[in-house]
């Protein structure tokens, strides 16, 4: 848990004098908090484990590698994939219009990036729906099809591969570029050798970020999905059919699966966002942890 | 790297072909869907009873987890930054957690706590107190979800502080309150602000932990999200839409707020801050080009 990435750097700097917590002893305020964190966070969260493990854990196997359980993991899995290479060519392709481009509006349309990560789920989900639903006024109805799942995954995970580029592009060094192109490589070559390494860990972090949220999405998927199990049918809403009827150890067991993925890559992009120079206090940490605090808005599990 | 001009034009129409797919022309067109027939319909959905109801349930759970998640979240951060414990990495990594959990698990946790054959379910029942499937286990549902922003948006600014102005208020006879209230506080105030609007933001539009825990009876646990996926489901797309346009608007005062509070704390504190850059990202690219 300790790797955990976060936004909270870690409290290395000794404690220093002043005040500290008001009027409270710091044992009592300590006590408060771990009471409020177990009862709101970690006794939910054991009771999901405890949940799964209920009947052992053959029945904890079984339930995670059942053929309608496999087909749905499968499923988001893969459309988690799909989601993250458009994004990170796009997003890249965003990110540099938004930096090293210059339009009217370009404040808004920036601002307005975000709005997948600000959009509550079920809204994201209705307004896809609205043009590429079965009244679409454009003749494109992908509802209830595997394209929809890909779709409405791009939509919430879109901000994320921009969001972390942007401020390495910011920060880049112009000089290498110039010194790059005085020297006579053209323009793609300077983008291959010199400004693409250079982006290529935020490209990364924010692969893994927007691949930790679409394995857990659920709010806008579960209106333009149709939740056809064996087809359109992903991890989260195979969860609650699996509530709905009744077999709640099985949506434990998924749960679990599900939890343990998300928090592995939670843990990963955090340390390898710490990995770069500067560690904690470098950019591209610093970005990350930015990042995970605004794409929580509208709806989560990173 | 200047790009040429082709290429500049090539990058602009792959930026904003996709911007356009994905995001502006569905969002343009649920705004055009909804007020297609003036301001009437939407007006009329969204003061039914039903509607009236949900948007009222909507504000009690940030009535109710807003200001538990921001004293919570002010006075963990004072713990995790002022006082040295070796719990302290673990305290932060179980305060990051609910980010890293889907909304969809959260509320099958709180379904095994306090359902019928729940951990604590039967001996509720008993004493009479319903919480699975009315609004207690929504409130929870809430808390658990937004519980990390106040505390992430407040620990960064709380170490930039510094401690300078606590000491000299003691030196200078202050209580430990008196130096909270008139000289910590003001100095995070915009952090806190920042985490209180973020935390608003996400319990208005949660919908997957409190679908499963709220049992979706319509006109009693329905928050505004809610409404909107059932009105959809339904055929009732004029309430659909309306119910979608209201949660859309919040999100964009969101942004705004967002955009507003990070630049503040940017002015505040010389623009180190997390949320500052935030702004900066959010307003001012400029400096990049």
């Amino acid at each position: 848990m300790d790797a955990h990435p976060a936004s909270v750097p870690p409290v290395s700097a000794a404690p220093r004098a002043g005040i500290r917590l008001p009027g409270v002893g710091v044992g009592l305020g300590r006590g408060l908090v771990v009471l409020y964190l177990s009862l709101m966070v970690m006794l939910p969260l054991a009771a999901v484990v405890d949940s799964s493990l209920s009947s052992g854990l053959d029945a904890f196997w079984r339930s995670v590698t059942g053929e309608q359980a496999m087909a749905a993991l499968k499923l988001t899995v893969i459309c988690s994939l799909i989601v993250v290479a458009i994004n990170a060519v796009f997003g890249t392709v965003i990110a540099w219009v938004l930096v090293r481009d210059d339009f009217p509006g370009k404040g808004a349309v920036n601002a307005l990036i975000d709005l997948p990560f600000a959009l509550p789920t079920i809204v994201a989900g209705l307004t896809l729906l609205t043009l590429y639903g079965s009244e679409s006024p454009i003749g494109l109805n992908v509802a209830f099809t595997r394209v929809a799942v890909v779709m409405a995954l791009a939509f919430i995970t879109l901000p994320f591969v921009v969001r972390s580029v942007q401020p390495l592009l910011m920060e880049m060094d112009r000089e290498m570029e110039e010194a790059s192109t005085s020297l006579g490589a053209g323009g793609f070559t300077t983008f291959r050798r010199v400004i693409f390494p250079n982006l290529l860990p935020g490209i990364i972090a924010g692969v893994m970020l927007a691949f930790a949220r679409a394995l857990g999405e659920y709010g806008s998927l579960i209106l333009i999905s149709g939740n056809i199990p064996f087809d359109t049918e992903v991890s989260s809403v195979f969860i609650r059919s699996q509530i709905e009827s009744g077999n709640v150890p099985g949506a434990s067991a998924v749960s679990v699966v599900l939890l343990a993925l998300s928090v592995l890559m939670l843990i990963l992009v955090s340390l390898f966002a710490r990995s770069g120079p500067r560690g904690e206090q470098g950019i591209l940490a610093r970005t990350v942890s930015r990042v995970i605090g605004r794409s929580q808005v509208g709806g989560g599990g990173v | 790297m200047t790009p040429t001009a082709p290429a500049k034009w090539g990058l602009r129409t792959l930026a904003f072909g996709y911007l356009g797919v994905l995001l502006l022309a569905p969002v343009a067109m649920i705004f055009y869907k909804t007020f297609e027939h003036g301001l009437g319909p939407p007006i009329e959905a969204m003061t039914s009873p039903e509607a009236l109801h949900s948007i009222q349930l909507t504000l009690l759970m940030v009535a109710v987890a807003v200001p538990l998640n921001t004293v919570f979240g002010v006075g963990c951060a004072l713990l995790l930054v002022r006082h040295k414990w070796k719990g302290n990495a673990v305290l932060d990594g179980i305060i990051n957690l609910p980010f890293a959990i889907s909304p969809i698990v959260v509320g099958l946790a709180l379904f095994l706590l306090y359902g019928n054959d729940g951990w604590f379910g039967p001996t509720l029942t008993e004493a009479g107190v319903q919480i699975l499937f009315s609004w207690p286990a929504m409130v929870l549902a809430s808390i658990f979800v937004s519980l990390p922003f106040v505390v992430r948006e407040t620990v960064p600014v709380l170490q930039e502080i510094g401690t300078e102005q606590e000491q000299a208020a003691s030196t200078l006879g202050a209580n430990a309150w008196q130096t909270f209230w008139r000289v910590t506080l003001p100095a995070i105030r915009w952090g806190v602000a920042y985490g209180v609007v973020l935390t608003t933001a996400r319990v208005l539009g949660e919908f997957g932990a409190v679908t499963i825990v709220s049992g979706r009876i319509s006109g009693e646990t329905e928050t505004l999200p809610l409404f909107v996926g059932r009105a959809f489901e339904q055929f009732n797309e004029e309430a659909a839409y309306a119910g979608a346009i209201v949660l859309a608007l919040l999100a964009l005062t969101t942004l705004l707020l967002m955009s507003i509070g990070g630049r503040k704390a940017k002015a505040s504190s010389g623009g180190s801050l997390p949320a500052a850059e935030l702004a900066v990202s959010t307003s001012t690219t400029k400096e990049g080009s």
